[in-house]
């Protein structure tokens, strides 16, 4: 059979939207590993962006319907855990992406990490980060909830405008 | 009855795949490392499953639409990080048991989980602070996990951590908001605190398995944690204006398999499906 080129499968894999956030896709998110042949069988290497996301099974139907679209007849979808997926992985032109679509994009180097005893003075003081609203440009928002619409972003409002807004948030 | 030629001839496709798979294969003996692992991930597992449908209890119910959101969230989190935990604890049973047949297929005296989480979860109040209790233990636990010797245990509790940086982030920075609110939320934030500590303390109680997963090198000894965790809620209950009762007294039995009443009710909740249509999917 005919084993099409790695970067045409690339190339596929990146016309797939994000089934939750349609305008930015797959390779945009960051979340394919690796692709590689394994005899004449496609293997497709996936990370999950959160343990719980329910777009995991969706993003894995979509993957697969896709290529068996293009005409790859065996392949297999392998999950890998480590290293753990992060917003740092998204790519430039998808953050645009969804700073046009109403999503603030994640402010890099802010992730939470665990250890709490350092920050209760700032959690305490209420302050927030500089998260721009996608709507009106200003800084002047605040975080109504850390989670929002879904795991990975938390809900925000900007004291401008008024409009609430998704955020990003990174991991 | 004779047997037909064709039962004679086909091998049973079904039985030859549920061997494959393991089933049928003999329990792991008490005490063997094997047995060790699968319970030190179970115990693991189970804590995220039962604080995840507790907490899924709120969906609907918040008292506002961005908590109810978030609270879902949780959830979904301490869900989706069930299904590793308890997929690995399967694949090391080996015995044919997935994520699935481990939630709804055990009864209550085979769930290792905290009683902590299993507590139901009253008012808003209870359900942050059984929250912030499980978070300060649990962001710990998964740091040192992530030197497990097993580098599966160390993958997930990478994940896994990430996700907990944000709930234990969102809990102890509601119960200061709330804790060192008006005179009513403070006084059922005190309220809860007194309810929930004497289960705050069977996390850091080793028994034979703990110990000997600690010096396998494969998970933290429990007490190891202790520190951590009184750091961080000693921080936050004066940040909150909140008093530590004095006692450290701790229920036990969790980890073992002794539940309280609370567990059966939830159970029925969460099995019923399962049990009553095996295998149902849709």
């Amino acid at each position: 059979m005919v084993r099409p080129a790695l970067e045409q499968v690339w190339d596929w894999l990146g016309e797939i939207p994000d089934p939750e956030i349609p305008v930015i896709s797959l390779t945009d998110l960051g979340i394919i590993r690796d692709v590689a042949w394994d005899d004449d069988t496609l293997v497709v290497t996936v990370t999950p962006t959160y343990s719980g996301c329910p777009a995991t099974s969706v993003i894995n139907f979509e993957i697969e319907k896709k290529l068996r679209d293009e005409g790859i007849g065996q392949m297999r979808l392998e999950r890998q855990l480590t290293p753990p997926w992060t917003t740092d992985w998204i790519r430039p032109q998808a953050r645009e992406a969804l700073k046009a679509y109403g999503i603030a994009p994640p402010v890099d180097g802010t992730a939470a990490d665990g250890v709490l005893a350092g920050r209760i003075s700032r959690l305490s003081g209420q302050s927030n980060l500089a998260v721009e609203c996608p709507r009106c440009g200003s800084t002047r928002t605040e975080k109504v909830s850390q989670f929002g619409s879904t795991p990975c972003k938390a809900a925000y409002r900007c004291t401008d405008c008024l409009e609430p807004f998704d955020y990003f948030k990174c991991i | 009855m004779a047997p037909s030629l064709s039962d004679v001839m086909t091998p049973d496709a079904a039985a030859l795949a549920a061997a494959q798979k393991g089933e049928g294969r003999a329990p792991l003996e008490v005490g063997s490392p094997g047995h060790d692992l699968f319970t030190g991930l179970t115990r693991l597992g189970d804590n995220c499953l039962i604080l995840g449908h507790r907490v899924s209890e709120w969906c609907g119910h918040a008292p506002v639409l961005e908590e109810d959101i978030a609270l879902a969230n949780m959830a979904l989190d301490l869900i989706g990080q069930t299904q590793l935990w308890l997929g690995l604890a399967g694949e090391v049973e080996g015995r044919g048991r997935d994520a699935d047949a481990l939630a709804f297929r055990r009864d209550g005296w085979d769930f290792r989980n905290l009683l902590l989480v299993e507590r139901p979860n009253g008012d808003f109040g209870q359900t942050l602070m059984r929250q912030f209790l499980f978070d300060a233990w649990h962001a710990p636990m998964l740091k040192a996990l992530e030197g497990s010797s097993d580098d599966r245990i160390a993958a997930i509790a990478r994940k896994a951590g990430k996700e907990v940086a944000y709930h234990i982030e969102r809990s102890a920075d509601l119960v200061i908001r709330l804790g060192d609110g008006t005179e009513e939320s403070h006084a059922r934030m005190q309220a809860a605190l007194e309810a929930l500590w004497g289960y705050a303390g069977e996390a850091f109680i080793a028994d034979a398995v703990d110990t000997r997963l600690a010096e396998a090198g494969l998970m933290p000894a429990p007490e190891s944690l202790r520190a951590t965790f009184d750091e961080t809620v000693n921080a936050v209950f004066a940040e909150a204006t909140l008093t530590r009762p004095e006692s450290d007294f701790a229920h036990q039995g969790g980890k073992q398999g002794r539940h309280s009443e609370h567990m059966g009710h939830l159970l029925t909740h969460m099995q019923w499906l399962q049990r009553a249509y095996p295998d149902a999917t849709w």
